[in-house]
């Protein structure tokens, strides 16, 4: 078995302009698919959402707030998962309910070494 | 004669207790036997006594009276005690008399409070913690424990001797953990203390009345650090409230020869309202603070259980719930009770294919949970799930569920 990181991508000013009844409905759309994995004993972590804003810190002492506003995808969370292969992996994604805001899911595998 | 009979039992269990922690607390763990002993010695004295000269009028003190005597003989007698008591003592032999036992309700409390801690030991296997917590915390004879665990006496003394071996080695102090501990080590205790609880709920032992004796001495240990400030916390109120929901469905749940009655089946008038309302006081309780242990979720999910009527909004919320404890920790039960609520709240077809997913191949529920999901869907598929259920169902009372569904479909 495997270890996944997904990693969340998506708009935020969508997210945003939710309305508190949107919102509601898609969290539980997110605990549906969360829990259909931790079902399947394939939840390792369901992770961490993160805020919108952020710092960038680069060499030389530059630090600058995060770009996230400006693009259309930004990090909005992360999970982890094990499958026995990407096929797998890609499978449960493909379920992600960000998917449905026009966001995306990142499936990288976790080097063990 | 009468009288006696139920007596001595009853004064048995309680009081049995309070003098072995007592006992133990004074004289450290190296000599939990000892302290054993004394406690169930006293007993004999009792028995012997009170059968020819009838029962004293406050039974209670005439037993911490004889304790405190052969507690303190034991002492007079033994070398090893000496060690321990001696330091502190000038003239052994004319300061014994001095030496306090405080059979106080205080030092009780505090004794058998410190010796759940000691007891429920990281370094002990939880099997081990569990029958010693039965025979040292809550007086439960080695015949009841084999009982209770569908096992012999000998395996049990065999068990219970390794375990109080391994606490000595470990030289496990009978004492409060600190604050810094609390939490980690309060997590072993609950353990402990939730599958004594699922020991009785579940058991197949026969004995009905010890069945629910395991269940009411687990809640009482629970009740115990609910009653200690420093114990007092959120997870402690979230697991008693989960105790009491399903203690209120005691009588409901079994017939009288034993036979289980599914919650579908139930009749809720049996079920018991006074416990009902201390398991909300209590979950209520434990909402405070803001970190939910699966205590808190299964809590949840039991009081949901309590309301009979079949809501779409009862069984989403259940399921919601079942979602979050699976992302807690998953278990094969809150996987299969997750797609029965599933089924319940959003319909049949998503929760079949949502159940195949489990895999859960060896398990019978699983194939009791997809024998009812293609009820009235392919009864053909369903009768072949419950034929396999049948087959991989190793107790009486699961075979009687499951052919009962096969005869009904």
């Amino acid at each position: 078995m495997k270890e996944f990181l997904f990693l969340y991508r998506n708009d935020s000013s969508k997210m945003q302009q939710a309305t508190p009844e949107q919102a509601a409905a898609m969290l539980k759309k997110w605990m549906d698919w969360l829990g259909s994995i931790a079902a399947q004993n394939k939840l390792i972590t369901n992770g961490n959402r993160l805020h919108d804003s952020g710092k960038i810190v680069k060499s030389e002492n530059v630090v600058t707030n995060g770009p996230y506003t400006e693009i259309k995808e930004s990090i909005g969370g992360y999970s982890i998962i094990k499958a026995a292969s990407y096929d797998e992996a890609v499978e449960f994604a493909k379920g992600c309910p960000g998917l449905l805001n026009g966001g995306s899911v990142e499936v990288r595998e976790i080097d063990s070494m | 004669m009468m009288e006696k009979q139920e007596l001595i039992p009853h004064l048995f269990r309680t009081e049995f207790t309070k003098i072995a922690a007592v006992l133990c607390k004074l004289f450290g763990i190296e000599h939990i036997e000892a302290a054993e002993d004394i406690a169930s010695e006293t007993f004999l004295s009792a028995l012997e006594t009170w059968s020819y000269k009838g029962v004293p009028e406050n039974p209670v003190a005439w037993l911490y009276a004889v304790a405190k005597n052969k507690a303190k003989n034991q002492i007079n007698r033994n070398q090893i005690f000496s060690k321990k008591i001696e330091p502190q003592l000038k003239n052994t032999i004319d300061r014994i008399n001095e030496i306090d036992i405080d059979l106080s309700e205080k030092n009780i409390t505090d004794s058998q409070l410190q010796m759940l801690f000691a007891i429920c030991h990281p370094s002990i296997s939880t099997e081990a913690q569990i029958g010693l917590s039965l025979r040292i915390l809550c007086g439960f004879g080695i015949e009841e424990i084999a009982n209770a665990f569908l096992s012999n006496k000998e395996t049990i003394n065999k068990r219970l001797y390794r375990a109080k071996e391994k606490l000595q080695q470990e030289k496990v102090q009978i004492e409060f953990p600190s604050a810094k501990e609390i939490d980690k080590r309060l997590e072993t205790v609950l353990t402990t203390l939730y599958l004594l609880f699922n020991e009785g709920y579940y058991s197949e032992s026969s004995d009905a009345v010890l069945r629910e004796d395991l269940c009411l001495e687990a809640m009482r240990l629970t009740y115990l650090l609910i009653e200690n400030e420093q114990t007092n916390l959120p997870p402690v109120n979230a697991m008693l409230s989960l105790m009491c929901f399903h203690a209120s469905r005691f009588a409901a749940r079994k017939k009288e020869n034993g036979e289980l009655v599914l919650y579908k089946d139930q009749d809720e008038k049996l079920w018991n309202q006074d416990l009902i309302t201390k398991g909300i006081f209590f979950l209520n309780a434990s909402s405070q603070g803001n970190t939910i242990s699966k205590y808190h979720l299964e809590a949840s999910i039991a009081y949901w259980h309590t309301i009979k009527a079949d809501t779409k909004e009862k069984w989403e919320s259940i399921l919601q719930l079942y979602n979050q404890l699976l992302q807690i920790e998953y278990s094969p039960v809150a996987a299969l009770n997750r797609t029965f609520a599933l089924s319940k709240a959003r319909d049949k077809k998503e929760a079949i294919k949502e159940a195949e997913k489990l895999q859960l191949t060896n398990n019978h529920y699983y194939y009791t949970l997809l024998g009812e999901l293609y009820k009235e869907i392919d009864n053909k598929k369903s009768k072949l799930n419950f034929e396999k259920a049948y087959a991989l169902a190793k107790t009486q009372t699961d075979k009687q569920v499951i052919k009962k569904k096969i005869v009904e479909l």
